[in-house]
């Protein structure tokens, strides 16, 4: 470095943590050498971040959140905005994709206890921003203001009516009307684009600083701070996440992106799944179309909801079906407490552990795909089976996570 | 509120009217090819011709259609009958409330409507036509019952009716099996008329996504490049890595 760049340096430094901030979140944070495949996730969900951040304020530009003009504004973009199409299939498909990178991030965390202690914390925030994060995709997938926009919409505002007492007062409340219309547009356009994303953004912050100052899990679910080199005090099993973690995430980068722009350019509506052909049609609130389904992400949610067909004592049955919904996001934040296995990872845990997580995530992607479908009795029936499973997932956990037949951890980290 | 209690009610019935709604016929494949300048030229010319009358596309400009390999001077003479500028939104003079009371619903606007039906819908619908006195309209369809929209291109196609049999379903059982057939033939023969669907839903497919060529043309080049960088980031971190283990 030049002389003159480092006395620049030094008067910065003299001012502004940034040498020191440089080394303690990159050059001197020193993250397991083992991980593995399912670390991309979270420099990749970071990325998607800021994709749907910058495609956002473009879109903001041009889009008019306005019941009777949204459409149309969308329809503007895509055909007369240069490269319109490309931001709004970027911002589409980001979407998507934010859900599929958080959910193996998430499933990551479950697979190697990452949210096991010292990492509950860690862990709360990170559903902090699943929670946000749902509420963004739901405020967003209104904007367009399709036939699918609304009556979506319409249903789960529905469930704030379907409160006892309060409820309606409360649903009045929210949307500005009686009724899901502008006004309810321009509160969520609102939400969107300004209060989310900057919930969104501070709490992805929390998150980074709590994992710099806990430390990254890893594959063995082993700490490698307890391993330490006697002199340089670097733990022996750690490398500087800057230059090896962000060459390697570089690396992933790109694999994601092939992956994401085979999306953007050669199946943006991803068969109906990503861009709901439903949604083509201008939103009428005068007819409720035959079939109205979430987008992918929320049908695992949606299928609990329709899973509860008969009132369990005084509470109505729809009530339970919104408690269940609510209740099957709300129990990932007990994580840290329900499992008592002595190991942390699913290399070192038994038998028990592996069958729960498989029928647990069996149940998943079941569940979603029931989601995605008009129920039939027959369906409501395996929606009623698997929402059984998936809670059980959860609720058993204490008891098999203990008299589990554990392997013992190594004392260093395994390749 | 009653609407909120009516969704509800409807989520909760949903099992019970399982597949009771929806036609279940099966749909013939659009035989179109986005590439064909020619096809989309001449369904191009079908839609402002018959289309148009009632049916606007307001969210495409007239002007784009150059895409379609045509000079603005082309489109100002052969597709424009209504006095507009070529650079104006492909709208329709019939206004939306009077529509409704001539034909009980206000034809859709079809810029988007191959995105949400798809190409073999339109291909199917466009083709299953048949007279039945019943309707208002002395029109129906065998894809979509009871349709407003009266038979536009009958002069073409001919008129069909409907003929209904009862045939063994294979479980003991009989259900009916409507198949239309020719009663009056049209100016075009079978096969020339289908041609001019597939050209005209050739058509709305592009209308639906302008940008779709554009889009796979950039496609191919970003992907290209994406591959460069996959095998260029995969060598540096591989040198970087040497050092590890």
């Amino acid at each position: 470095m030049s002389k003159r760049l480092e006395s620049m340096l030094e008067w910065v430094d003299a001012r502004f943590p940034l040498t020191s901030t440089w080394k303690y979140h990159l050059a001197e944070y020193y993250a397991p050498k083992n991980f593995n495949f399912w670390y991309y996730f979270g420099s990749l969900a970071m990325l998607v971040l800021v994709n749907q951040l910058l495609t956002g304020i473009f879109l903001t530009m041009n889009y008019k959140p306005d019941a009777s003009m949204a459409f149309a504004s969308v329809e503007y973009i895509m055909r007369d905005v240069d490269f319109g199409w490309l931001i709004r299939y970027m911002h589409s498909t980001g979407a998507s994709m934010f859900f599929v990178v958080v959910y193996l991030h998430m499933f990551r965390g479950m697979m190697y206890g990452s949210y096991r202690k010292p990492r509950e914390l860690l862990w709360l925030i990170g559903m902090g921003i699943f929670f946000v994060l749902m509420m963004l995709a739901f405020t967003g997938y209104i904007l367009p203001w399709g036939q699918m926009s609304y009556w979506g919409a319409q249903v789960i505002v529905s469930m704030v009516g379907a409160i006892p007492l309060i409820g309606q007062t409360l649903s009045n409340w929210i949307l500005g009307d009686f009724m899901l219309s502008d006004a309810a547009l321009n509160r969520f356009f609102a939400y969107h684009v300004v209060t989310l994303p900057v919930l969104l953004i501070t709490l992805v912050f929390v998150h980074i600083v709590a994992l710099h100052e806990v430390g990254s899990n890893n594959p063995d679910g082993i700490e490698i701070k307890k391993n330490k080199d006697p002199v340089t005090h670097i733990p022996v099993d750690g490398i500087p996440f800057h230059p090896y973690y962000t060459v390697k995430d570089i690396f992933g980068v790109v694999g994601f992106l092939i992956v994401f722009c085979g999306i953007i350019f050669f199946m943006p509506e991803m068969g109906g799944y990503f861009l709901e052909y439903n949604n083509f049609i201008p939103a009428n609130t005068l007819q409720t179309p035959d079939h109205i389904a979430p987008v992918w992400y929320f049908t695992p949610y949606y299928s609990m909801l329709r899973a509860v067909t008969v009132n369990f004592f005084w509470v109505d049955a729809k009530i339970w079906g919104i408690i269940l919904m609510g209740g099957s996001v709300a129990i990932f934040a007990l994580l840290p407490w329900l499992d008592r296995s002595p190991v942390k990872s699913i290399r070192y845990k038994g038998p028990y552990f592996k069958t729960a997580l498989t029928l647990f995530v069996i149940s998943v992607l079941i569940l979603g795909w029931l989601g995605t479908k008009s129920p039939t009795p027959l369906y409501t029936l395996l929606a009623q089976i698997f929402t059984v499973i998936y809670f059980a997932f959860f609720i058993l956990m204490p008891w098999y996570s203990k008299i589990d037949k554990t392997k013992p951890e190594p004392t260093r980290v395994t390749e | 509120m009653r609407k909120i209690a009516v969704v509800i009610s409807i989520l909760w019935l949903l099992p019970l009217a399982a597949f009771a709604s929806g036609s279940e016929m099966k749909l013939d494949r659009a035989p179109i090819d986005s590439s064909d300048k020619l096809s989309l030229q001449r369904g191009a010319q079908v839609f402002v011709n018959y289309c148009m009358t009632c049916h606007s596309a307001e969210y495409m400009r007239y002007n784009r259609l150059r895409d379609l390999g045509l000079t603005e001077n082309q489109i100002k003479d052969n597709l424009i009958f209504t006095g507009q500028k070529v650079g104006e939104l492909m709208t329709v003079s019939m206004k939306k409330k009077e529509a409704k009371q001539w034909f009980g619903v206000a034809p859709p606007d079809l810029s988007v409507i191959a995105r949400s039906r798809g190409p073999d819908w339109l291909y199917t619908y466009l083709r299953k036509f048949y007279r039945d006195e019943s309707t208002a309209t002395g029109w129906n369809n065998l894809l979509f019952d009871k349709v407003a929209m009266p038979h536009v291109l009958y002069e073409l196609q001919g008129e069909q009716a409907v003929a209904v049999s009862m045939v063994d379903d294979g479980h003991g059982g009989k259900h009916e099996l409507k198949e239309l057939k020719l009663d009056k033939p049209g100016a075009l023969s079978k096969l020339e008329y289908d041609k001019y669907v597939a050209d005209l839903v050739n058509f709305l497919v592009y209308l639906g996504e302008p940008a779709a060529t554009k889009r796979v043309q950039v496609g191919i080049i970003v992907m290209l490049f994406l591959f460069f960088m996959l095998g260029l980031t995969y060598a540096l971190k591989r040198e970087y890595w040497k050092d590890i283990h």
